[in-house]
């Protein structure tokens, strides 16, 4: 099936990267660590969604090109696991665990009054761009139910309060003070 | 030259003199769950005073792995006394200084909790909330790479594998499938580069032992995978770990350099003809990953797709070469078989399931947070004595284990001891250790079609049972939830059950209907309610909303 694909051929240094972004330096280190083989995709990816918050097409390109694998088994792959977003995130994320214990103590109760008050489903930014919303499997956090993930830190026994006041805090902040997107720095 | 026993027993000398130099070891819980409490800040406010008194000398402030009374965190425990604390913050540090050698601070003390601490003999477990995860000499100190000597100095590698069957040891991923053969499959297979895999896609949801193992105890681990290599005889492992854990990747990742760094992994360990080395793979939220075959692909760099078996991964697993994969509770039991033999291993259990089981205890329960018990302990130990029982004394209701793949236990059989075959034999599956405790406050349809929303959503697609099977009971479920089903519907679920279980390619589709087939047999008053009286006898479901909407 590959040999009917049609791939660029690398250069002696593989492809060219898609941009001067440093970041693609480490994204390329990861790639050289496993040898820059095929199997390195899903660690590669996660290197890139690690740096630059998403994978946008020129990055899957730019994988594709690098490891010799067809562009459409990277963009199926990054299709197939959910922990992949190929959309670019929010200023602030809020992550609800839907894991059995949460969803026991109430995890539903904490998306439901977040899609009344602030309008945005699971998978969703709001309109300003300001907070993205999502869901996780389980976090591990069993014995903290239920558990929400507010910017990377984890919050244990929440409540839809607490989380909505969270968010009004972020949605009123006048800038923020992460480290732009890539998308944002070098396109013209 | 390579590591000797002799280094390994001088480092253990070292870290034991050091501990025995302390009158008192302040351990602080350092796990994700006491971390999201704030212990790191916890651990230096203690630090920081210890060293304003002047008392470092007697007093050591020491990070470990989990507690297991995650309810309770940050937790901390002061040795020798053995007295534990809970809910600790910064501002009790002085208080607590001070009582050192006196009584206990009765406001914090968890002695209302004692028979959560006291009544868990531990093997897995036995290193966690006593040793600083993040220091391979901690580890060292506790017997740590002692077997992986004996193992490669003392036995040939037939005689490992038939330590591992004396003991009885079953595959703690959820199948129960026996350890021993596992290996000897392994070892058998002639061709080529073999490989071990450790298993650590924790994707249930309300499961978190393989977590807090690798982020308590993560060398057990590299130990046990270690003995495994040298018993089949691979020189290859990987670690292939959930990308959602990134405290246990971490610790993972440090303890695998401390070890390479040291020699206990790496070409001739300890001097014998050994050579092995282990990988990080992370997983990347795809729950079929832990089928053994889809978790093959996804190492390889492809999507996570079962393939048909066999050929069994023991013959053809990793880029087509013979390949041991084990969950990480399983590789933990390891070490202390080979210390302490087989035998001693099975005498602790049932008949048929020897040694112990981490649960990870949650839902409806006072102490939730990871246990570890021998098999055979009864539900009603585990959910009222351990467990602290249900909060505001609710009526209980249901255990459910194995999470989307198992089934609702009702308190008829509360009294059940815990294997593999008594849970089966309920319409349940060991699983991986999830146990969720239910009250009265929970709708079992409720239950149900939340476990069917998550299987369908992670169906792998491949086949057709599973993609459309999920769906289809999932509307089903649906429907019902919402006040509009018909009793002819629950002759449909168990036609649509029937076929998913015995025509699916891997284990998510065919273990799929556990949570409905087990809800309809022990909880069909509540299905029946919802279809004829339209209404939810927990008043879980939304039906009155739903209607008063129309």
């Amino acid at each position: 099936m590959e040999s009917l694909q049609e791939r660029s051929s690398p250069s002696k240094e593989g492809a060219s990267m898609p941009t001067e972004d440093k970041r693609w330096r480490l994204v390329n280190r990861t790639m050289r660590l496993h040898g820059n083989q095929p199997h390195a995709l899903i660690e590669t990816l996660h290197s890139v969604q690690e740096y630059f918050g998403f994978l946008d097409p020129d990055a899957l390109k730019y994988v594709a090109n690098s490891l010799r694998v067809p562009l459409s088994v990277v963009y199926g792959v990054a299709t197939f696991y959910s922990y992949f977003t190929l959309q670019p995130p929010g200023e602030h994320t809020c992550v609800v665990c839907k894991g059995t214990a949460c969803y026991i103590s109430g995890a539903s109760g904490i998306l439901g009054s977040i899609a009344k008050k602030v309008g945005i489903a699971p998978g969703e930014t709001t309109p300003d761009g300001k907070v993205s919303l999502l869901t996780a499997r389980c976090l591990g956090s069993c014995g903290l139910a239920p558990a929400v993930v507010l910017d990377g830190q984890v919050c244990g026994k929440m409540t839809p309060t607490a989380v909505l006041d969270r968010m009004e805090v972020w949605r009123n902040e006048e800038t923020s003070e992460r480290v732009p997107l890539r998308g944002e720095v070098d396109e013209p | 030259m390579t590591l000797s026993i002799e280094d390994l027993e001088g480092i253990a000398r070292i870290e034991k003199d050091k501990r025995e130099s302390f009158t008192y070891q302040i351990n602080v819980c350092v796990a994700a769950g006491c971390l999201s409490c704030q212990s790191g800040v916890l651990k230096e406010a203690f630090e920081k005073e210890v060293s304003r008194r002047g008392w470092e000398n007697w007093c050591s402030v020491k990070g470990v792995g989990c507690l297991g009374l995650c309810a309770a965190g940050p937790l901390i425990s002061i040795q020798p006394d053995g007295t534990y604390y809970r809910g600790v913050g910064a501002p009790d540090v002085s208080e607590i200084l001070e009582s050192l050698g006196g009584a206990p601070i009765p406001r914090l003390d968890c002695a209302s909790s004692r028979p959560f601490f006291e009544q868990q003999p531990k093997i897995v477990l036995e290193n966690s909330g006593r040793i600083d995860p993040e220091r391979i000499e901690d580890y060292i100190a506790e017997d740590g790479y002692k077997a992986l000597y004996n193992a490669l100095r003392m036995m040939r590698p037939s005689e490992v594998i038939e330590q591992v069957l004396a003991s009885g040891l079953r595959g703690r991923g959820g199948a129960g499938f026996p350890t021993g053969v596992k290996w000897t499959a392994v070892a058998k297979a002639s061709n080529g580069n073999k490989f071990v895999v450790c298993n650590a896609d924790e994707g249930d949801p309300g499961a978190f032992m393989d977590r807090s193992i690798l982020e308590s105890d993560p060398h057990r681990v590299i130990e046990g995978m270690a003995v495994a290599a040298y018993a089949v005889g691979a020189n290859t492992g990987f670690i292939y770990v959930r990308a959602e854990y990134p405290l246990a990747v971490q610790r993972v990742r440090t303890a695998i350099s401390q070890a390479r760094h040291l020699g206990v992994l790496g070409n001739n360990v300890f001097n014998s003809q050994f050579s092995f080395d282990i990988n990080v793979r992370l997983g990347a939220g795809a729950f079929v990953c832990g089928e053994e075959t889809a978790l093959i692909a996804s190492i390889e760099g492809r999507g996570g797709r079962p393939r048909p078996r066999p050929p069994f991964p023991a013959e053809f697993g990793l880029w087509g070469q013979p390949t041991l994969i084990n969950n990480v509770e399983t590789f933990a039991n390891i070490p202390p078989i080979i210390r302490k033999g087989g035998k001693w291993f099975a005498t602790i259990g049932t008949e048929k399931s020897k040694g112990t089981k981490v649960f990870a205890l949650a839902g409806r329960v006072n102490n939730t947070g990871l246990i570890e018990v021998p098999m055979g302990t009864t539900l009603r130990e585990i959910v009222f004595q351990i467990g602290g029982g249900i909060p505001g004394d609710r009526a209980f209701k249901a255990v459910q284990t194995g999470g989307p793949s198992g089934g609702c236990i009702p308190e008829q059989f509360l009294d059940m001891a815990v294997d593999y075959e008594s849970l089966a034999s309920v319409g349940s599956i060991m699983g991986s250790g999830g146990l969720i405790v239910m009250d009265d406050t929970s709708c079992m349809v409720d239950v149900a079609h939340f476990f069917m929303e998550f299987c369908m959503s992670e169906s792998c697609g491949k086949c057709v049972p599973c993609r459309v099977g999920t769906s289809q009971i999932y509307h089903l479920l649906n429907r019902i939830t919402k006040g509009e089903g018909k009793l002819s519907d629950l002759d449909m679920l168990e036609d649509l059950s029937d076929l998913l279980k015995n025509t699916s390619l891997c284990g998510l589709g065919q273990t799929a209907p556990n949570p409905i087939m087990s809800t309809l047999r022990y909880f069909r008053d509540e299905y029946v309610a919802h279809i004829e009286e339209k209404r939810c006898p927990a008043e879980a479901c939304k039906i009155h909303e739903a209607r008063e909407a129309v």
